[in-house]
Order: structure tokens, then sequence, then C-alpha cells
């Protein structure tokens, strides 16, 4: 454990210090903008809202909740402290919400949504791009143009695609929503049913564009390791093929585990356009109809949010890195 | 050089991609130079005009008129007006009326309407039936009966003396015009959209923005990453580990993110299609510049660039003359996947709606904003989002077509 202990700690700080890094960028970028911050929120505020009171005690509460009139310094405390405290201020465009308020009633959607959807893409993906390596001959002849071309979909494409062939043509499932219309969020059978039903489209969606990336990536692994020394000394030694790629699989998928936290950034992304796509009641479409409405603290707490969920993932991949690469400790020991 | 090129273009990945590519930039330098219209002119009033060719009724009474006697006229001006409801009503009533169902078609329009003119009885009561819906038969038959008939239709002018209409010409079922002599005709390969655009112009044209936005995109972050690379990779020491300190956090950090909280803060009004093409430029070099690095940092040591130095010569021209060729393949391949992704990043900024101001240009996101906004892919307007999404996966492919072909030219590893 000594070895791992060193290798957390450092994976945490970094962690840490990313976190305070990106609470900078979301408190700092929209204030570098030429001209008057205050001003350009408010007008743009004022656009978006036709309550001439809502204007006006979102004005005061938004002036004493960020201190706009005091200094930078301090006004990135009073920022933090408000974070800390889950305290978004309101939203411009949903007055009188809470942005705290708006924000939990979307956050487990898009949890429930992408992280399944990213594991499960992910590991199909492997698993296929494993298999093309292994067999070769006609099923890598045939998986990977097909994953080439899904990958380079954009994910909102498919999301598309899939919404019009499943949704709108075939009816086989609804085309947009988290749950019916009809509807109203409870306990009951109906409704988890529909939430079900509701969930394919976008699941999917999400899931068959991490599948093309992954499966490349995976088959090109998996054919560097196939010719690596150790596969032909073990061959030489005559250890029995399936032993053989139980290693070579277990190599190929370490970098994969590296590769998928690096693009969970990007995955996330992709998700957040295909959540608009379909409607469907998470951080995504939550983004949308705060660009839409100019809402200044909305987009701000989504964004952190997002980024929030991002670094907590990749830290967890880390870890978990950590514990079934065993080189991670032998570097550590050094 | 030479050499190197034609080994390039003699993988086949990337002669396909290359072949895509070349073939959509032809498509947008000389589309416009044949077609001059606006991309932005809007020419349909209403939504969603579908693919066709549109000719303009006022003149084709005017053209020069033909009679032609074609024997499936009249079926097919019927079979046209007749909807699909309307037929499968009309097999229930014969099916109620006693005709046995396997006879009936109801795609075959003239069997159909012989089997209903020799059975359909106003008077018949069928049983169960509601009255309104005989009422619905009657006016079915009475339609019908309209379509069936044999005479033409009467053109009228207002008489602006006496005001009243007076027959100034008359049409014949039989008469048709030849499309060339009609002076007003205009082909919508691709329909309109939902401003009343034709979509294809309006397409050639965001295509064109998007490859300019890809380009501009895609050259500032290699820019950024190849300086980035070099200064972290060659220079080292503290130069490195501030550099990797910067790159490791945009790694880590969404660039997503970034680009929504940029292009927000840049507001609506300053947002044309270059800001937004260098603000994505801006936060997407991560990549290059940690591969860069990782390639000079290898290159650093070797023994040329040793005695490179030993002769005296400056950094620049060692990192122009002994640097730059070694990583100048790889440099190319960023390039290539930068432009796709900035590509693709402008498309999903714009459907979150913060990509370029719609009344500049038009780009393959923003058209995919608007069909999205009104909802072509629910109503069936295939024409108003199918052609962009082909066109982005047209691109992206290609480049990544390109890049792999390349891949496997520089790295004869990863040949099959």
């Amino acid at each position: 454990m000594k070895g791992y202990r060193r290798y957390f700690l450092n994976k945490a700080l970094w962690f840490v210090v990313t976190l305070v890094c990106a609470f900078i960028l979301n408190f700092i970028l929209p204030r570098l903008m030429p001209g008057d911050p205050v001003a350009a929120i408010v007008t743009r505020m004022a656009v978006g809202m036709s309550n001439a009171t809502g204007v006006q005690a979102i004005y005061q509460q938004y002036t004493e909740l960020f201190g706009t009139n005091r200094p930078m310094l301090q006004q990135f405390f009073i920022y933090v402290n408000n974070v800390f405290h889950g305290d978004f201020g309101f939203s411009f465009s949903q007055y009188p919400r809470e942005v705290a308020d708006v924000i939990k009633s979307a956050i487990w959607w898009t949890i429930c949504l992408q992280f399944p959807a990213i594991i499960v893409g992910w590991l199909i993906g492997n698993t296929l791009g494993a298999l093309a390596a292994y067999l070769k001959k006609g099923f890598d002849k045939v998986l990977m143009p097909v994953s080439i071309l899904v990958s380079n979909f954009p994910a909102f494409g498919m999301a598309v695609i899939l919404m019009v062939v499943f949704g709108v043509t075939l009816k086989w499932f609804p085309a947009s929503g988290g749950y019916g219309f009809d509807r109203i969020p409870d306990f009951s059978w109906q409704f988890i049913w529909s939430v079900i039903v509701h969930y394919q489209l976008p699941f999917w969606s999400i899931v068959l564009v991490a599948i093309g990336g992954q499966a490349i990536g995976m088959r090109s692994m998996a054919i560097y390791e196939l010719n690596a020394d150790y596969v032909k000394y073990s061959r030489f030694m005559g250890i029995k093929d399936r032993k053989i790629i139980g290693y070579v699989f277990r190599n190929a998928m370490l970098p994969q585990v590296t590769g998928l936290a690096l693009s969970i950034g990007t995955m996330v992304a992709g998700a957040l356009v295909a959540e608009i796509i379909f409607s469907y009641p998470g951080l995504g479409y939550t983004m949308l109809t705060a660009v839409m409405g100019g809402d200044y603290p909305l987009i701000s707490a989504t964004t952190l949010i997002i980024t929030l969920m991002v670094l907590i993932a990749m830290f967890l991949l880390d870890i978990i890195y950590g514990f079934i690469d065993p080189r991670i400790k032998a570097t550590q020991l050094d | 050089m030479k050499h190197t090129i034609r080994q390039v273009f003699r993988s086949g990945k990337f002669l396909l991609g290359f072949i895509i590519f070349l073939a959509l930039l032809l498509i947008t330098i000389f589309y416009p130079l044949i077609i001059k219209d606006a991309p932005l002119a809007i020419i349909g009033r209403g939504t969603f005009f579908p693919p066709g060719i549109y000719v303009n009724v006022y003149d084709s009474i005017g053209s020069p008129q033909y009679t032609l006697m074609l024997d499936d006229a009249a079926a097919n001006r019927i079979a046209s007006k007749l909807s699909n409801d309307d037929r499968l009503a009309m097999r229930d009533w014969l099916v109620a009326d006693g005709i046995p169902e396997n006879q009936i078609d109801i795609n075959n329009t003239k069997a159909l309407l012989d089997q209903w003119e020799n059975n359909y009885d106003p008077k018949k009561q069928v049983e169960g039936m509601t009255l309104a819906k005989q009422r619905y038969y009657l006016r079915l038959n009475t339609s019908l009966q309209g379509l069936l008939s044999t005479e033409g239709a009467i053109i009228a002018a207002n008489n602006p003396q006496s005001g009243a209409l007076e027959e100034s010409d008359s049409v014949a079922q039989t008469d048709y015009v030849n499309i060339k002599e009609v002076p007003n005709v205009r082909v919508l390969p691709l329909g309109t959209d939902n401003f009343g655009r034709d979509v294809l112009t309006e397409l050639v044209s965001a295509l064109a923005t998007s490859l300019k936005i890809g380009f501009v995109a895609g050259t500032v972050a290699t820019l950024i990453g190849l300086v980035l690379g070099l200064l972290a990779g060659y220079v080292g020491g503290l130069m490195d580990d501030i550099i990797m300190f910067f790159t490791n956090l945009f790694t880590v950090i969404p660039g997503f993110v970034l680009l929504i909280l940029i292009s927000f803060s840049i507001g609506q009004e300053h947002r044309g299609a270059f800001t937004i093409a260098v603000v994505i430029g801006f936060t997407s070099w991560v990549w290059t510049t940690r591969a860069v690095r990782a390639q000079v940092i290898s290159l650093r040591n070797r023994d040329h660039v040793n005695l490179s130095k030993l002769s005296g010569h400056s950094v620049v021209h060692i990192i122009v003359a002994d640097i730059l060729p070694y990583i100048a393949s790889y440099v190319v391949m960023a390039f290539i996947l930068q432009i796709s992704f900035g590509i693709l990043a402008e498309a999903g900024l714009s459907i979150l709606g913060l990509g370029p101001k719609t009344t500049e240009v038009p780009t393959l996101g923003l058209m995919m904003k608007w069909a999205m906004i009104y909802q072509a892919q629910i109503l069936g307007k295939w024409w108003a989002y199918l052609p962009v999404v082909v066109t982005i996966a047209l691109i992206t492919f290609s480049m990544n077509l390109m890049n792999t072909g390349l891949d496997q030219v520089f790295n004869p590893e990863l040949r099959d």
C-alpha cells in the first residue's frame, strides 16, 4: 500500500489544483471580456425577461450576491463561498426559481444517462476491437470500416438519425422528452416505465458513437500487443493460446482506461448535444434554455457542474487505473 | 519530399479521403460560380418546401400549349388527389357492401375507382354506420365525380371597367406546357428550409464557411501547439514545467466547457464565424503540444542536433532545419484532425445557440440548429437536416481517412 499512497496523494493534489483552476476560469472568463460585465449582464437579462419587478429584484440580488461593485479578488472569494454553499443565485430565465434548484432537477437525468452509456459503449467497443484484432479476416473487414464511419458521425447526427428511424418512422420509442408529457414524476410503475422507454434512444445514440472510437483504439492496441516479443516468446515456450490472449488483452486494455479518462470530456460534450436533440431534461437541455434566455448564472453554474463531473470521473478512473496496473506502484516505489 | 508525397498518395485510405475532401472543396468553389444566388436570400414564403422543380403557375398558363392524349392522365390526377385515408375508407365501404377484401387493391387507383363507381349507392344503409360517416361517403363520392369530369378549367380576368370576371382563356385536361418554354422555373434540389431559403445553395455556402472555420481553428490550434511543444521540448527546464502545467490543466478541464463560457461572454453581437474559429483554436491546442513535446524530447539529443549545436547554429536554425522536418509528418496529421474537430465543435456550439450570428453567414451548425428548432426531424422534413448531417460526416470521415492513411505511411508498424 505504501507505493499506492503516494500515487493517490499525487492524484488527489492534482485534482484539487485543477478544481481551483476550473473555478478561477469559470469566474474570470466572463469578466475578462471588454466592457462592463455587470452592464452587459443586465442588458442581456433585460432582453430575456418581460417582468420588470423580476428584473429589479434580480439586479439587486445579483449585485448583493456577487458583490459586483467590490474589487475582483474579493468578488472571487464571495463567488467561491457562494458556490460552496450551493448558492448560485436566481435564474434569470426561470425566475423565481433558484439556479441550484434548476440544476438539482436536471443533474440526475444527465448522470443516469451519460455515465452508464459511456461505460457500456466503452465495454462493447473494447470487446469488438479485441475480437477484430484476434479474429481478423471477415469480422475485421466488416467491423473496421463500420467503426470508422460510426466514430466519425457527430454525436448529434447519430441522435437525429436514431430519432428519425426509431422514434418517428418506426415509432418504437418516443422521440423526445425524459418521460411522457402526460405524467407527473412519481414512483408509480407507469412513470418508471415511461422513463425507461424514453431513455432508450438517447442512451443508444451515445453508446453507438462511443463504440466506434473505442473499437478502433482497442484494435490497434491489441494488434500491437499481439506482435510484441513476449507473445512470440510465450508461443515459443508452448504456453496455451488462451492464456496468452489473457495477457495480451490485459495489456491492451490498460491504455484504454487512460484513453477513456482523457476522452471523457469530449464524450460528455457530445452527449450534452445529444440531450438537446432529444429534449432530454438533463444539463444539456438546461444549458440550451439558459443560452436562449441569456441566463448568465445558470450557464456559469451548469458549466461548473459539468467540469466538476468530468474531473471527478477522471479522478476515479485514475484511482482505478492505479489498482489494476501494477506498474504504477512499481514506478512510485523507485 | 517528392518521394514521400508519392508514397502518401499510394495509400488507398489517404487517397479515398483526399478525393472526398477535394470533391467537397471543388463543389464549394465551382457551385457559386455557376449558381449565383445569395445563399441567405429568403425566397420561399413558408417553411420547408419539399425538394423538386417549381414551375410558375401563372407563366405556364401563358405559355404555348400542346395537346397530348395520354391514357393514364386522369388516373394519375385522381391518384394524386386521393389520400391514403380516403382509399382505406373506400375499401371499408366496399367490404361492407359485400365485396371480398382480397379483390380490392387500394393502390390500384383505376380498379378501385371502377369498383367504387359500380357499387356505391348513396341510399344504401350500412349497418352500424354513423350519420357523420355516411355524410363523409357522400362528400367523397361528390368530390370523386368532380375529379372524374372531363371538362377543363376556365381562366377569368377581372375587367377593370366593369369589375366583372370575364373569361379570357380555358385550359383543357389534355393541355401540356413544355417546361423549357415556361419563363420561370426554379429547381430546388433540396427544397427550402424553415426561413424559406434554398437549402442546396445554403448548404454549399455553409460548407465553405465551415471548412474555413475548421481551417482557421486548425491553424490556430496547430500553431499554438507547435510553438508551445517546441519550447517545452527543446528549451526544457522551467519553461517545460510551466507549459506542461498548463497543458495538463487544459487536458483535464473539458475544452467544450471553456468554449461555451468564452462564446457566451463574447456575446451574440460580436460572434462572427472568424471569432468562433479562433476561439475553437484557442481551446484545442493541448494534444498537439503534448505530442510535439514528446517528439522533440526524443529528437533533442540526437547526433545531428548535437552536431548542429557544436557548429554554432542558432536555436531558430536548429529548430527549423534539424527538428521540424522530423515532426512535420506528425504536425500535418494533427492539423488534419484539428480541422475536423473545429468543424464538429462549431456544429456543437451552434446547436447550443452559441455559434456565429445567424444573419451573416450560414454554417453547417447553424443549419442544423434551425432545423432542430423547427423540429424538421419530427415533421419528416428530411431535406433540412439529413444533407447537413451527411456533409459533416463526409468531412470528418475524409479527414480521418487521410489521417489514418498518413499514419500508416509514416508508422510502418501500423500497416496491415
